[in-house]
């Protein structure tokens, strides 16, 4: 109940404001021009999106997705309104709930304004519009799994820009790790066993399968597990730091 | 209604509240006094639980504050010191977000919230952008969040802080006509807020009491009729050498 208090407040604080609407802008701009330059999607005829438009989700959601978060905890600290919250009758679990799903959210209508992509190859050829469902499920997991770290790193600090750069670092890092150029390059240089370790922690391997309509159930854990830990991490600093 | 029981806080090395114990009862208006640093602000944010207690326990309404943190915190309206608000909402949402917070709904949200806007005086300023707000108008909305819920238990840390001498007035006043059905506990800087609204004050200094009683006993106390200069007996000073610097 308070969780949903809280939620509304985020979200009508997101789109009072022109965060919301420049994020939106610039993320649609940016994942439908990467689509039709170098995915070369006119030509391609790549009618799966696989390639052409997924490929691109995580590489914008690494430096996007943590503007969105960046103001969750740190903002609150900030301007001391963390004392309000802390005070009021709500748990810090109901509150970073609320938090997060507003956050969450404005990714969700993001996405979803992306739209159109999928009606031009319904119009231009015959595809598997499963593939293509669970391709926006696997890249709106992404988004929310930056999201997540984003939120774990604004409890920590109430300087938006020292949480903006921190976690564009960890979700570059993540993309990076499992890219197939760059692990191939690592393999030459280290062990296979360590190159595996840090290709389990990228995003790829996950967003892959998704991407072709594979519905795997590790992929949904492994998700499902990085953002329950980031939101427990986020509760377990926010009550250090009061101590 | 409060009851704070050798209440501690340390952080780190330097001891901010030591072993506090003190009550409100209910009808009653307590004012905590000290200098800065002597920990008032700390005493407060423990016992409306924002932080936890090194040791010692709060009680509001006989509800343990370190037990049952969400039950105590229904009964409590803080008022914190830097008056904090949401900069981007105006002060009518800021308001309904936190009756509807404190779980109040409908014609109830609405009512409560028209009665703190009038309590406090922001009927100018009602539909005006937080951010855009004076000082003084700032403290005034993030009282009238303390209002809201009609608490039993109200905490108010420095709430003349950055008002015309006007709505101090007013201010003194409420918090006199309020105390009648509340227990509250106010920290106040001003000496003679104390003997404008206070029923009884306590003087605190690095993290202990050193006075407590009515005005006038407080007064007495003083021997020359005045509570400034028993502050000033009572209390260190930063300008005097402390006893480290001296030995
Ligand atoms: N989070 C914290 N970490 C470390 N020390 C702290 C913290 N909060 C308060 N203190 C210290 O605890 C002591 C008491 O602070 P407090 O804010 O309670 O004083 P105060 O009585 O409210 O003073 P003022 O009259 O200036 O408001 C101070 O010495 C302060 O430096
Ligand atoms: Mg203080």
């Amino acid at each position: 109940m308070s969780s949903l208090t809280i939620y509304r407040r985020e979200l009508s604080s997101y789109f009072s404001q022109p965060t919301a609407y420049a994020i939106i802008v610039i993320f649609l701009f940016l994942s439908l021009g990467l689509t039709f330059s170098f995915g070369n999607f006119m030509r391609v005829g790549d009618s799966s999106l696989e390639w052409t438009f997924f490929f691109w989700q995580p590489w914008v959601f690494m430096l996007l997705a943590p503007a969105v978060g960046m103001k969750l905890w740190a903002d609150e600290q900030r301007t001391g309104t963390i004392e309000l919250l802390g005070t009021f009758p709500v748990s810090t679990w109901s509150a970073i709930l609320g938090k997060f799903l507003a956050a969450a959210t404005v990714w969700f209508v993001a996405i979803a304004l992306t739209f159109p992509i999928v009606i031009t190859v319904n119009y231009l050829g015959d595809p598997d519009n499963g593939a293509i469902l669970s391709g926006y499920i696997g890249a709106f997991l992404v988004c929310c799994t930056f999201l997540a770290i984003t939120m774990l790193v604004s409890a920590c600090t109430r300087d938006q820009v020292v949480c903006l750069i921190v976690s564009v670092a960890i979700c570059v890092l993540m993309v990076l790790c499992g890219y197939d150029d760059f692990t191939r390059e690592l393999a030459k240089a280290v062990s296979p066993g360590f190159v595996e370790g840090i290709v389990s922690i990228g995003v790829w391997d996950h967003f892959r399968s998704l991407n072709r309509g594979l519905f795997r159930l590790q992929d949904f854990i492994w998700f499902g597990s990085i953002i329950t830990v980031c939101l427990l991490g986020t509760s377990a600093i926010l009550s250090a730091k009061r101590a | 209604m409060i009851e704070v029981v050798k209440l501690t806080k340390q952080f780190g090395s330097k001891l901010a509240v030591d072993h506090l114990s003190f009550s409100v009862k209910k009808g009653e208006v307590l004012g905590f006094l000290g200098p800065n640093g002597a920990g008032k602000s700390t005493t407060m944010r423990m016992v409306t639980g924002f932080i936890p207690p090194t040791s010692g326990d709060a009680k509001v309404c006989g509800i343990s504050i370190v037990d049952q943190p969400n039950q105590a915190k229904q009964k409590i309206g803080y008022l914190p010191e830097s008056a904090p608000l949401y900069q981007d909402m105006t002060v009518i949402g800021f308001l309904k977000f936190c009756a509807a917070i404190r779980g109040l709904t409908g014609s109830a949200k609405n009512e409560a919230v028209e009665k703190a806007i009038e309590t406090c005086f922001l009927q100018s300023v009602a539909r005006q952008s937080i951010d855009t707000l004076s000082k003084g108008y700032r403290h005034r909305t993030c009282l009238a969040q303390a209002l809201l819920h009609d608490p039993e238990v109200l905490i108010l840390d420095e709430p003349t802080d950055g008002l015309d001498p006007n709505q101090k007035h007013e201010v003194r006043q409420l918090i006199k006509r309020l105390g009648e059905t509340k227990a509250i506990l106010f920290s106040t800087h001003i000496l003679e807020e104390v003997e404008a609204s206070c029923s009884r004050a306590v003087i605190v200094d690095r993290g202990r009491i050193v006075a407590d009683g009515t005005p006038a006993e407080l007064i007495a106390q003083s021997g020359s009729g005045s509570l400034t200069d028993l502050f000033r007996k009572v209390t260190t000073r930063d300008t005097e050498p402390t006893a480290e610097a001296a030995a």
